[in-house]
């Protein structure tokens, strides 16, 4: 096992057991600094798959803006919320037993369904054009979003445009009538 | 070299981390954080197919708009999750179950 294998499956197994642990720890605060261990890892493992201008993007929008959002949603409420979010800890309910048995079930389909593929024998993945190490992918990023995705792109803009005054109307103090 | 089929199982692990606590978590914020490890487990099944396609980039570029609808996503959820929580007092969806008037 050479090294790039022993970091790429180091850093799965802290992608999955963070995950894990994001949705089973009680405490919300640890839960959201998990996230952030399992958005880091998730960062590394796109450095893998030779998308470096994506991992940096996903440390950038995720670590930077996502969660410094969730943190504030989360300071900005009350005390009360804290209190009744921690409270719940009811035991094994037939709610999460179903949820769990939702949740493998489909993990049981999807991973029969990858070990299915004969991924050798997809034609388009044969076709030899893949991204060498040493090929720069940010500046093909940046002539294809110009050319080929001009359409995606501003669709991509007016949608933030519209977020961005919904979560503002959205937020607003209500006028005393 | 990493084979393709790593990282669809990774994938696949991580989607459905997100939807159990899509199914069994009782509020809001933790529901949203289940939505995010399914949007980034679609992530990295995009990434990991943009590998094979260099000149297009179709992966990469869907990757990145994906990222930004995801973040635009969370910020109008976390507007409405603390409306919610003025009107109810709590965030458990549960709970919530009256429109509003």
């Amino acid at each position: 096992m050479n090294p790039e294998q022993l970091v790429f499956y180091f850093f799965a197994a802290l992608t999955l057991i963070s995950a894990l642990l994001v949705v089973s720890i009680r405490n919300l605060v640890r839960s959201i600094f998990l996230f952030f261990v399992t958005i880091f890892s998730l960062a590394a493992m796109f450095v893998f798959a030779l998308a470096d201008f994506i991992a940096v993007t996903q440390v950038v929008i995720y670590v930077g803006g996502v969660l410094v959002l969730m943190l504030f949603a989360f300071m900005l409420s009350n005390r009360e919320l804290l209190n009744g979010l921690q409270s719940t800890n009811g035991g094994f309910k037939l709610n999460h037993f179903a949820g769990l048995m939702i949740a493998l079930g489909f993990l049981f389909l999807i991973v029969t369904a990858i070990i299915n593929i004969d991924i050798p024998e997809i034609t388009w993945l044969k076709e030899n054009n893949m991204i060498g190490q040493n090929d720069n992918t940010i500046h093909q990023i940046g002539i294809n979003t110009m050319t080929r995705y001009i359409l995606p792109f501003e669709m991509v803009s007016v949608f933030l445009m519209m977020a961005l005054i919904g979560a503002a109307h959205l937020a607003r103090k209500e006028k005393r009538s | 070299m990493i084979p393709l089929s790593h990282f669809m199982l990774i994938s696949a692990g991580l989607f459905c981390i997100g939807l159990y606590a899509v199914l069994t978590k009782r509020n809001a914020i933790q529901i949203l954080i289940g939505i995010e490890f399914m949007i980034n487990a679609a992530i990295l099944n995009f990434v990991a197919f943009g590998k094979f396609d260099k000149f297009q980039g179709g992966g990469q570029m869907f990757a990145l708009f994906a990222i930004v609808l995801a973040a635009a996503g969370v910020a109008v959820a976390l507007a409405i999750i603390l409306n919610v929580y003025k009107h109810f007092k709590t965030i458990d969806p549960a709970k919530i179950d009256t429109l509003k008037d």
